[in-house]
């Protein structure tokens, strides 16, 4: 496939999702063409390819070019890094092999502004770095492990973990101070507010560092990786079924998109067929998650600007819904319901009619709920013009998901690219142009009621037969790539499986990557105050991007 | 004017609020003492601090879902503070990664005696398959009460909110 003027050899690996290989040093080159032509990068993520096959010299390295599925990472027998962007056809998903010996590749940054914290977190785990890069600091790293330590290498031998006496690795002394090296905003009258790690409401751990006059933000640094779990080097060696429940906890809120994500992607690099049924089960519940999320997003935005009926309206709305979808699949949030090869549960007649009644009831709501938003002055008081991001700024530094397509960043893979089901449901897509707190409360209840259409669309078309096959048993190394338009944005998760049909390398992405970014340039100019609510409008995930 | 519209979806909802759960006695992991004094001194009221040690963002959720009408936990006398200076219990989610070790041990010692620690989920009691999968590793130290100590364990992933405020009533309601 062409992209800008040089025909990049992509191989169509998926509907809409294509490979190739490039050198590093063509990296920019690709990367520019992308954005030339109005795309964006979504991913980035590196690799430990030495030992895969667990040999060194495989005489299986002959395939000029890969086949679909097919994981050819093993023949540079290095390291890799990989980004995936999306383009006018689809997503695309480049590698480049990199030395054994102080593996580097060219800074995307400076196309990119998105690479950068990527690209320090590559660098945090793998020890690749971004040569020319403007900020080496650290991401995802803290203390817990030294600056020449590299947990997902395959020789990185933990210094903690002592079978015998669990405690000794947490009470082995840690430096007191992350030394993490804020940029420091200076003059009369300037001061600092940090925040965190341990915030004031229920919501994740992050550190925000504010820089003020008066009440008016200057800067706000972030500091994230506070809920690194280890959840990349954990995948390794799992089977491809436990991999499932494991990519489904990356971001609990978005447990459906990163299972769904997670098992397409496993499916594509074991070349095996899902049941219709699975497929269109599958969708309705990404959208019941979609619709629980919203819901009670907007709940909180309400909450935000005190309006407590707000709060208190959704989150029943939320509860009734969450109950409905743990009495017809067995689980609130539904965690676990999607596995490789289709859905653990089925929907029989009376559950179609109940969840179809159901979302009738709470669309009719969620209408009577938004003419009270609509006209509540001290509601449009706070979220017109507040937490603005511009749609030049916002295609510059690329928002997507959710956020984006409240700043005019028209994407949602859903609409644009299709996978079965979606392909026969003509998604239409929600956009706003203005990008402040009204824009994403809009975005949301465009979404949620698109949502209830599309959910009772799929109960009407759900087709019939089996929730599940077998998977094909994995011969060889094989790779894969699942993509899934969650509440909050295209969810991603690379894997590949390693020879013994285990998981060697899985890097599941969150859209949240991307947008944290866009929340300190959105809060540049408002009053403190108004930083919860311009936060709970983004909504992001600190664990789906601490990983 | 949005107030009329307002008044009567509230008076055409009515109340949805439910009875609460029973303390579930069987999660306590340890006796708890002064029972009977501290119960004369908080009256059967009390606060909590939420500390998210390194969770999936699951349990949060239902967190946030037993603020909603249909549990009505403040009627009941449980409130959530910004503070751990300013309440009786810590509610701990997640297997506590490295990256929060500190920030934890800090909540814990900023928390006045007495004080009750509720670990919740599997990831934070080591239980079942998210405690399994989420044990201890480079960047991690496992469950709750490998950091702090804990008193009461909710399992689930996530628990739900009736489970959890079993919990939490446990670990703060008379009898032994």
């Amino acid at each position: 496939m062409t992209i800008g003027t040089q025909d990049w050899n992509l191989t169509q690996i998926a509907a809409h999702i294509r490979r190739g290989r490039v050198d590093a040093a063509n990296l920019p080159a690709l990367a520019q063409a992308v954005k030339d032509e109005g795309g964006q990068l979504v991913a980035l993520w590196g690799s430990d390819d030495r030992f895969v096959n667990n040999s060194r010299d495989s005489d299986s390295r002959s395939s000029p070019r890969p086949q679909a599925g097919e994981g050819p990472g093993v023949r540079d027998a290095g390291y890799a890094i990989h980004i995936a962007c999306i383009t006018a056809a689809g997503l695309v998903w480049i590698s480049a092999a990199l030395p054994e010996t102080e593996p580097a590749y060219p800074d995307l940054s400076a196309i990119f502004p998105q690479a950068d914290r990527m690209q320090r977190a590559t660098f945090d785990l793998l020890g690749i770095r971004a040569a020319g890069a403007v900020d080496t600091r650290k991401w995802l790293r803290h203390k817990a492990w030294n600056e020449d330590e590299f947990p997902l290498r395959s020789d990185f031998v933990a210094r903690v973990a002592s079978s015998e006496s669990p405690l000794a690795t947490c009470h082995k002394p840690l430096a007191e101070v992350d030394g993490y090296a804020f940029i420091r905003v200076e003059g009369d009258g300037v001061h600092e507010i940090p925040v965190g790690p341990i915030h004031a409401g229920t919501i994740e751990p992050g550190h925000f560092r504010f820089s003020i006059i008066g009440d008016r933000v200057l800067k706000l640094e972030q500091r994230l990786g506070y809920t690194h779990q280890g959840v990349e080097k954990r995948f390794v060696g799992m089977d491809l079924a436990a991999g499932a429940k494991l990519a489904g906890r990356v971001s609990g809120d978005s447990h459906v998109a990163f299972a769904w994500a997670y098992c397409m992607a496993v499916e594509q690099a074991t070349l095996s067929a899902v049941p219709d049924r699975a497929a269109w089960l599958r969708a309705l519940f990404l959208e019941i998650e979609r619709v629980a999320n919203h819901l009670g997003d907007l709940g909180y935005m309400g909450n935000d600007v005190a309006l407590s009926f707000g709060f208190m309206q959704f989150w029943r709305l939320k509860e009734d819904w969450l109950r409905l979808t743990a009495k017809l699949f067995g689980h609130r949030y539904l965690f676990d319901r999607i596995v490789p090869g289709g859905v653990a549960v089925d929907l029989d007649e009376a559950g179609r009619k109940a969840l179809r009644a159901a979302s009738k009831r709470i669309e009719a709501e969620v209408r009577d709920l938004k003419v009270i938003y609509d006209e509540h002055a001290t509601l449009q008081d706070r979220f017109v013009n507040t937490g603005v991001c511009k749609p030049a700024l916002a295609a510059r530094l690329g928002l997507t998901g959710l956020a984006g397509r409240a700043s005019a960043q028209a994407w949602d893979a859903r609409a644009q690219f299709p996978q079965a089901p979606y392909d026969t449901l003509d998604v239409a897509m929600a956009t706003a142009r203005k990008g402040d707190v009204q824009a994403r409360s809009e975005v949301r209840f465009a979404e949620v009621f698109e949502s209830m259409r599309l959910l009772r669309a799929l109960l009407k078309g759900l087709p019939a037969g089996a929730i599940q096959a077998p998977l094909n048993p994995a011969a060889g190394v094989r790779e894969g790539i699942g993509w899934v338009e969650g509440w909050r944005g295209e969810v991603i998760v690379a894997l590949r499986i390693a020879e013994d049909g285990r998981l060697d390398r899985v890097h599941p992405h969150d859209p949240s990557w991307q947008n944290w970014p866009l929340l300190e340039v959105g809060i540049l100019g408002n009053i403190v105050p108004d930083f919860p609510l311009i936060n709970k409008s983004f909504n992001l995930s600190y664990s789906g991007q601490d990983l | 004017m949005a107030t009329h519209l307002l008044l009567q979806k509230i008076f055409k909802t009515g109340i949805v609020s439910e009875p609460a759960p029973a303390p579930d006695l069987s999660l306590r992991t340890r006796d708890q003492e002064l029972h009977a004094d501290i119960l004369k001194v908080f009256g059967q009221a009390i606060s909590i601090r939420h500390v998210d040690a390194g969770s999936c963002n699951g349990c949060e959720q239902e967190i946030h879902a037993l603020g909603g009408p249909h549990y009505n936990i403040e009627g009941l006398g449980v409130k959530f503070a910004a503070s751990p200076r300013h309440v009786d219990v810590l509610l701990v989610t997640g297997p506590v990664s490295r990256n929060l070790e500190t920030a934890l041990k800090r909540t814990y010692d900023a928390t006045p005696e007495p004080k009750w620690v509720v670990a919740m989920g599997d990831c934070a009691g080591g239980c079942g398959m998210a405690g399994a999968m989420f044990g201890e590793n480079y960047a991690s130290c496992g469950k709750i009460a490998n950091v702090i100590p804990v008193d009461v364990e909710v399992p689930g992933c996530p628990p739900t909110p009736t489970a959890l405020l079993a919990g939490i009533l446990a670990a703060v309601s008379g009898g032994r």
